[in-house]
């Protein structure tokens, strides 16, 4: 389907891709002096643990509450990058003085490893839409390389989310292409730089197995064995030296927290906002009747939560629970993927993967909503049911990002980011789905990009959800309820989210 | 007539699927017509504008004078707290010492509103005497935001208007990505975003009222353009830099009428109406209005200040002018010498206006302006560039060569700002929406020539072939480049604090001299070459 077609033109397509780039890079630039969060401290602390410590002592060290919870090879990254750190300003990578330290060297010097480690996303996004026709490229670069959420979480609030979904993507891209090996390596790389993409583990999984381990017994056999050893080569590279060093425990105990509790302080529009409402909705109205019911020890506010259960009537959910979950949401698609692996749908399996851990996963962030809105973007010009499901989505979870930048300064930033993606989606895929061009192709059938009355309110409702938490909120109830406008933005994300999942899952079982 | 503009369309858009789409990334945007593009064109200039906004202002933490953005919050102050009688006077509550009003009444208007603003969200920000050098969070955001509305307010409905009246003129010549890149260039000119959005000033309101009367001049609404033009002239008196171009071509125009004279008249009380309301308040006596123009004509503060890429301040390397002639006689000579320079195009508009020509006569009589008037800032470059990206499509080679010494020129003022970052960000963000793909910036440096120019070209050659030789083009990029990295890096020796904006500003004035001769011999050679146009009309 998706062949490798080394066009004459591939510097023409790369200087364009550049160009592209480049536009984000300014802005990206630009943004530098804005607020970020506690995490760009997270990762100067990361520097300067594997800049001063021996290896041994990464995943021990508590100088900071901000101790090192990430795969082994994102460590083996904060050491290459302190190295240059070191060369600008020792003070970054100094374990105590360099506490809490927001000189601009730092600061700068972080902004710009963002920035050039999102060269990989462009790698990845090149290589991906490599075989597409020049229109759809078009459209995904401007979906991924100017999506607003990678804009709002990496450049804004600081992270490194960029650098991980080059590889995500360039993973995707061998597996589209039916370079199995080399797909299934980067995806053990990608798990060793960040655990959390593990979700769609099981969908790799099922899907190597089913589609490069086929062909008879032995050979089969022997494929399992090639793939088994690369990734496990992988994974020793990775770990062996913490394995070495009698510290492995350690390191699995850092990367799964799981004291952490069901939700984030600010909660992810998932599944669980709709069981805690749920729950704190039935205490009330039995409240209402007579009955005797108990406040909950712990409140979903706080964060962290210990062992006290926060519900009042409804059982608690463990983060076995939460498992069982993910997997059963799986099932349907892992059934999918055994009876008929197809390298066409692995965007959208592995999608749908991180679509079901995020909606029923244990301590989900928000920001986690990109790690399927990103690679759907490169099926979303697709089809125009695509592109009308991609349209809502990428609204919803860029709109659901909001909270994380809640400084006035930020405030324009962010809603004309969003405004000005939503614009562009608009005309790039009425143009691409206008009666003419359709017209070309399949003899005058006129359906062109329009969304429906319900997508059409319930946009116009992400509108009033945001004028009554930044405006009608505070101006009638002052500081009181604080937390209403945060909850309302989660629940009603949520329920797009979860109409998205129920779209991705109808769309992956129908298609054949 | 739409009918046939849909099938062109349709034409069009078939061809592009046939070429295989690959040449231009944004046909889908611009097939649709101006307006998209524009509606996404601005908001990206918002956001670079909100963003630009993240950065330092002009006399950040700086006490006791500041810098532009405490003189812009103490405007409000005083227009916010005090009877409009007392904003331009000296009083035991108004000190004209520290940041005194010496804008014309709009822009003590819009200091007003704006002050209104500030005082219902933080009155702490404009409150008499207290507010002294007030600094903090949310005044800076709402002073950012003040720019950003008037902005949105004025600029970019004035450039769309210009827009819509320029492709409306040369109907059937550019394509729809050429106007998309043309809007580009106006909305994003580095200069302007960075002298409003990162030092601090509201420039946009003078140059977008300016592009409002050149717009409605194009269109023929000569009236509703000398007003606009009178309401950019009140907001800041540099607005002058326009006048002679104005006046000729619409003086120019009048006089082509049936009725000279009834025109003329019509011109006259437009003018004076609009001057009379706006200085209202002042022309109860003569006292209140004298008051008022002593202090917009700050002639204490001498010729030239800093190191300004203009005449007087480049020659004062070799004539001290300053110790040699009394403030009265520089003065005169400055007055002279800026009206002797713009006077061939003021008169070619008169003989023979036309509206390209009316364009290039703006960029004449700014140019000699900035070249030669009396107290010239580095700033006053963005009213010679704006007529420039308003003639963008003709002129593209010399908006990508002026626009990179405009920014030169004033680097040691940005970087005195701390915008080195934003300056290299927007500078970089130029370069790439000049190339744009499929852009006419991409092409035009092939062997297209502009076709007006066949003719009678030998005229300008010489001086084309200077300007534009690309050993010259070279060996200056080089320069500058280097230049920039010098002195960001190194110190200049003790005995020459200023050496290094001394050859910044040689290196800028010789460019803006030679495009000066250039710009205005490329007017002269347009009339010339559309009267010999109309005599081959009329032999028809």
């Amino acid at each position: 389907m998706m062949e490798m077609q080394e066009s004459p033109r591939t510097p023409a397509v790369m200087a364009q891709l550049s160009w592209f780039f480049g536009i984000a890079t300014i802005v990206k630039l630009l943004l530098i002096p804005s607020y970020h969060s506690t995490d760009l401290e997270v990762h100067r602390h990361w520097l300067a643990i594997t800049h001063s410590l021996p290896l041994s002592q990464w995943y021990t060290d508590e100088t900071s509450e901000w101790t090192l919870d990430y795969p082994p090879f994102f460590a083996y990254l904060e050491r290459f990058l302190s190295m240059f750190a070191h060369l600008i300003d020792p003070q970054i990578v100094h374990l105590h003085h360099g506490l809490n330290y927001k000189a601009n060297s730092a600061i700068y010097f972080q902004r710009m490893s963002v920035i050039v480690s999102d060269l990989f996303l462009l790698y990845g996004v090149y290589r991906s839409t490599l075989a597409l026709a020049s229109l759809k490229r078009n459209l995904i670069w401007l979906l991924v390389i100017w999506s607003p959420g990678l804009l709002i979480v990496d450049h804004l609030h600081f992270q490194y989310n960029g650098f991980l979904f080059g590889w995500l993507l360039l993973s995707l891209s061998f597996l589209a292409q039916g370079r199995d090996v080399m797909g299934g390596f980067l995806f053990a790389v990608l798990l060793c730089f960040k655990h959390l993409f593990a979700v769609a583990a099981p969908v790799y999984f099922v899907y190597l197995l089913r589609h490069y381990c086929r062909g008879g017994l032995v050979r089969g056999f022997a494929r399992l064995s090639v793939m088994g050893a690369i990734v496990v080569a992988v994974f020793a590279a990775a770990y062996g030296p913490f394995v070495y060093h009698g510290q492995i425990q350690q390191v699995i105990r850092r990367m799964f927290p799981f004291g952490r509790g069901l939700c984030h302080a600010y909660w992810a529009p998932n599944f669980w906002v709709f069981y805690i409402m749920l729950d704190k909705g039935i205490a009330f109205l039995l409240r209402k009747f007579g009955f005797n019911i108990p406040a909950p020890v712990a409140s979903f506010t706080g964060g962290l939560v210990g062992d006290a259960s926060p519900f009042a009537i409804l059982p608690r959910v463990t983060p076995l629970t939460t498992f069982i979950m993910v997997l059963l949401a799986l099932s349907p698609c892992l059934f999918r993927t055994w009876k008929d692996p197809r390298p066409r749908l692995i965007f959208r399996l592995v999608a749908y993967a991180y679509t079901c851990g995020f909606l029923f996963g244990w301590h989900v962030h928000e920001k986690a909503s990109l790690h399927f809105s990103i690679p759907l973007a490169i099926v979303a010009v697709e089809s125009l049911e695509d592109a009308k499901h991609y349209f809502l989505l990428s609204i919803v979870s860029c709109y659901s990002l909001f909270p994380l930048l809640y400084e006035a300064q930020e405030y324009p930033i962010k809603v004309l980011l969003l405004l000005l993606h939503t614009i562009l989606m608009w005309f790039s895929f009425s143009a691409q789905y206008s009666g003419s061009l359709r017209g070309d192709k399949k003899g005058g059938e006129k359906q062109g990009f329009e969304v429906g009355w319900v997508t059409k309110s319930y946009l116009i409702g992400v509108v009033v959800v945001e004028i009554w938490g930044q405006f009608l909120h505070p101006y009638l109830f002052g500081d009181k309820l604080p937390f209403v406008p945060l909850m309302l933005i989660s629940m009603y994300c949520a329920i797009g989210i979860l109409y998205s999942w129920i779209w991705q899952l109808k769309s992956i079982l129908i298609s054949s | 007539m739409k009918e046939k503009g849909e099938m062109k369309k349709v034409k069009k858009v078939k061809d592009k699927v046939n070429d295989g789409q690959d040449d231009d990334p944004w046909w889908w945007l611009i097939q649709e017509g101006i307006r998209p593009s524009f509606l996404c064109i601005s908001l990206f200039a918002l956001l670079v504008r909100v963003a630009v906004g993240l950065h330092p202002y002009s006399g950040a933490g700086t006490p006791p004078k500041f810098g532009d953005y405490e003189a812009q919050r103490h405007w409000m102050e005083i227009t916010l707290n005090l009877p409009p009688k007392d904003w331009y006077r000296n009083s035991s509550v108004n000190d004209l010492s520290y940041w005194g009003l010496d804008y014309p009444p709009l822009t003590a208007y819009q200091s007003y509103v704006h002050g209104v603003f500030l005082t219902t969200f933080d009155p702490d920000s404009v409150a008499l005497f207290t507010s002294r050098g007030y600094e903090s969070y949310l005044g800076k955001l709402l002073m950012r935001w003040t720019v950003l509305s008037s902005d949105v307010l004025i600029f970019f409905p004035a450039v769309l208007y210009f827009v819509l009246v320029y492709r409306s003129m040369r109907f059937g010549m550019g394509q729809n990505s050429d106007v998309a890149w043309h809007i580009a260039m106006i909305l994003l000119n580095p200069c302007l975003i960075l002298i409003d959005h990162g030092h601090f000033q509201y420039n946009c309101i003078s140059l977008g009222l300016t592009i409002a009367a050149i717009a409605a001049a194009l269109s023929q609404k000569d009236l509703v353009a000398s007003m606009l033009y009178c309401l950019a002239l009140n907001h800041k008196q540099m607005s002058a830099y326009f006048a002679p171009a104005f006046f000729g071509y619409l003086l120019g125009k009048c006089l082509r009428k049936k009725n000279p004279l009834l025109e003329v008249t019509k011109l006259v009380l437009m003018v004076m109406g609009t001057f009379a309301i706006v200085w209202w308040p002042y022309l109860q006596s003569k006292d209140a209005a004298l008051a008022v123009l002593s202090r917009l004509a700050p002639f204490e503060r001498g010729i030239y200040e800093d190191y300004v890429a203009n005449f007087w301040c480049t020659s004062s390397v070799l004539v001290k002018w300053k110790k040699l002639y009394s403030t009265q006689s520089l003065r005169i000579f400055s007055l002279a010498a800026t009206l002797i320079t713009c006077l061939p195009s003021m008169v070619q508009q008169i003989l023979a206006p036309s509206s390209k020509g009316f364009l290039y006569a703006l960029l004449n009589s700014s140019f000699s302006f900035y070249l030669f008037s009396f107290q010239v800032h580095e700033k006053s470059i963005l009213l010679p560039l704006l007529p420039l990206t308003l003639l963008a499509l003709e002129e593209s080679r010399s908006i990508l060569w002026l626009t990179h010494f405009a920014m030169f020129s004033m680097f040691p003022l940005l970087h005195r700002d701390k915008l080195v970052l934003a300056y290299m960000a927007l500078y970089a963000l130029f370069i790439l929406m000049y190339f744009a793909p499929c852009g006419p910036g991409g092409r035009c440096h092939g062997t297209k020539t502009l076709d007006n120019t066949q003719k009678t070209k030998r005229s300008v050659d010489f001086i084309t072939s200077i300007t534009f030789h690309p050993l010259v083009m070279g060996f200056l990029g080089l320069c500058s480049l280097i230049l920039h990295v010098i002195y960001l890096t190194m110190h200049p020796p003790n005995k020459y604090p200023f050496l290094f904006e001394a050859v910044i500003m040689l290196i800028c004035f010789s460019q803006f001299v030679l495009f000066t001769f250039y710009f205005n011999s490329k007017q002269w050679v347009l009339s010339k070459h559309l009267t010999s146009k109309d005599k081959q009309k009329k032999l028809i």
